[in-house]
């Protein structure tokens, strides 16, 4: 294993967030903040319970995991995007070093950064609305599964990207309806019967599910569901990924 | 005993890069290398020249492990380029062709991050030395997208030797450099050459081949046309002209001389002789008792060598 490589990627790459600090971590927030202010307290204070949580509570999970799917996506498309964008890309590919170990230094790097920024997003939240967390370490490791496989999507969004149109074209024409259909805002109970059942195939239903789980002990699909669709979705883009590097496909030729 | 004096006989014995039978295609159909074989040599500096689109890029791609090639193909100090990636490639520095360099990074960082990738641990001492060496250290805090396009080209080289390799490619490192900054990089590839690293470099710039290189490789369409000691080369296929300055006009050429190569100038003034570098007898002598014979005058006799950048030129038309 080339630790040295996995650290100088990951330190690289988190450089870059230190430099662009707004952009990478006070835009998200604010945007958040909007959300609670907007939602939270002007909207939340005059809707009902959902589920027999106060509606501004009940958002709260949603909203970390709207920020931070479109982070992890973002962060890791990106940083692998920009390389081949520059041309910097080639020093990555004639390195000895193995894809698992580009993997672990870029999709790494993304996901912490993610994780850092659903940590601040629930810390601000806390500033608005009442949150109890029932489950803090399965919300932790939720959050960070989360962030983990969607910076392994952005990964490979990334490297499928020739350019930066088709780099913002899934996150704005899939991920986003799909974070916003998936039950940030509402449960899908509230939902008519048929959309209840085609809201089922909307992957992301099983992440806010699982974290709102973790946070009141309730949720609308039960947490091995949860569980189960993350491992899932890990496990796909990982095999996508280490298909991507064994044929070379948009990298070396 | 036997073996060992067979590995004494191999032409290659040093060979610190090993290709064979290597052809590559792209997707598009193109053939871009031709069952192309070559054996490189450790401590040598080997000059690759070629036209656009000849292979050379492509050549050095494949060895650096930025393009899939068949196992057993090319090997780097023993190590198949395939199979044993990690440790084929941390023998190798790569200076692209173009300037490829994270912008918003300073110059130290840049240097160090590659130091890392090829799985080196940090040594400031080693890298600060590095860009004393390749006149950065002034530079070094500087952000990479504030440097001009020599100096990041400093700092491309910089990156290729943070890990201290032992074969260095430079894909066409001059060009677009100002002559200063060109000779510069020519020192800085003799003290690599001393330091036993070995140099691969591609050209346009036939006198930078002629001046820093040991061996030349001339590569035309995805084929190794040849590769040769560069002296050798020069002394096989160059030939020399002598040039004889007549004291009064010659108003055409006798044709009693008509069996020697000779050409006369629009002015009649002078007399041009070719003649083959590597032939046993030059025909020189015969030829100035024959001149002098036919009553010819000489002022002056001058001789020049036929440059790398002539043989290229007839080489690759052919």
């Amino acid at each position: 294993m080339n630790f040295f490589a996995i650290i100088a990627i990951y330190k690289f790459e988190m450089a870059r967030t230190f430099r662009t600090l707004l952009q990478s971590i006070v835009s998200p927030v604010i945007s958040t903040v909007l959300y609670f202010v907007v939602f939270g307290s002007a909207i939340g204070s005059r809707m009902e319970q959902i589920q027999s949580i106060e509606y501004g509570s009940f958002i709260v999970p949603g909203l970390i995991m709207l920020t931070v799917l479109m982070q992890s996506v973002s962060n890791a498309s990106f940083a692998i995007y920009f390389p081949k964008f520059l041309g910097t890309v080639y020093e990555v590919l004639s390195a000895p070093v193995s894809y698992i170990e580009i993997i672990i230094g870029f999709v790494g790097a993304a996901a912490t950064k993610s994780f850092i920024i659903g940590i601040i997003i629930l810390m601000t939240a806390t500033l608005f609305v009442d949150v109890q967390i029932k489950y803090p370490l399965i919300m932790l490791c939720l959050l960070a599964m989360t962030c983990i496989s969607f910076s392994l999507f952005g990964f490979i969004l990334g490297i499928w990207a020739k350019d930066f149109e088709q780099l913002n074209l899934v996150p704005m024409l899939i991920l986003t309806p799909l974070v916003f259909l998936g039950g940030s805002f509402y449960s899908i109970e509230m939902l008519p019967p048929l959309w209840q059942q085609i809201t089922l195939f909307n992957p992301v239903v099983y992440l806010i599910s699982g974290l709102r789980w973790s946070f009141f002990g309730t949720a609308d699909v039960g947490i091995h569901y949860s569980l189960f669709a993350i491992g899932l979705f890990m496990f796909v883009c990982i095999a996508i990924i280490s298909w991507i590097f064994r044929t070379g496909y948009r990298l070396r030729n | 005993m036997l073996q060992l004096l067979v590995e004494l006989e191999s032409p290659f014995m040093n060979s610190i890069i090993s290709i064979k039978n290597l052809t590559k295609t792209y997707e598009n159909g193109f053939q871009a290398l031709n069952n192309l074989s070559l054996e490189i040599e450790e401590g040598e500096i080997l000059a690759l020249l070629g036209p656009n689109g000849a292979g050379k890029t492509t050549l050095i791609s494949a060895v650096c492990g930025l393009l899939s090639v068949p196992k057993n193909t090319i090997t780097v100090g023993g190590f198949d380029v395939s199979n044993d990636y990690r440790n084929s490639r941390s023998l190798i520095g790569l200076v692209p062709q173009e300037i490829t360099i994270e912008p918003f990074e300073t110059v130290k960082n840049a240097v160090s991050f590659t130091r890392g990738l090829f799985g080196k641990p940090a040594d400031s001492a080693y890298v600060e030395r590095l860009l004393k060496d390749l006149s950065l250290y002034d530079k070094r805090d500087h952000k990479n997208m504030m440097l001009s396009g020599g100096m990041k080209r400093r700092v491309m080289i910089a990156k290729a030797l943070s890990h201290e390799p032992k074969i260095l490619f430079l894909d066409e490192p001059t060009a677009g450099v100002d002559v200063d900054l060109r000779k510069d990089m020519w020192n800085v590839v003799a003290r690599l050459r001393k330091s036993g690293v070995t140099v691969i470099l591609t050209t346009h710039y036939i006198e930078e081949a002629e001046e820093i290189a040991d061996r030349i490789g001339i590569i035309s369409k995805g084929k190794l046309l040849l590769v040769e000691e560069k002296n050798n080369l020069m002394q096989r296929m160059g030939s020399k002209n002598l040039t004889i300055e007549l004291e009064e006009p010659a108003l055409k050429i006798p044709t009693s001389l008509s069996h020697h190569r000779l050409t006369l100038s629009d002015d009649g003034m002078q007399l041009r002789y070719v003649y083959d570098v590597s032939a046993q007898k030059t025909g020189i002598v015969n030829l100035l008792i024959e001149l002098k014979e036919a009553s010819f005058k000489f002022r002056d006799l001058q001789t020049s060598e036929s440059s790398l950048e002539e043989i290229f030129v007839n080489l690759v038309k052919e």
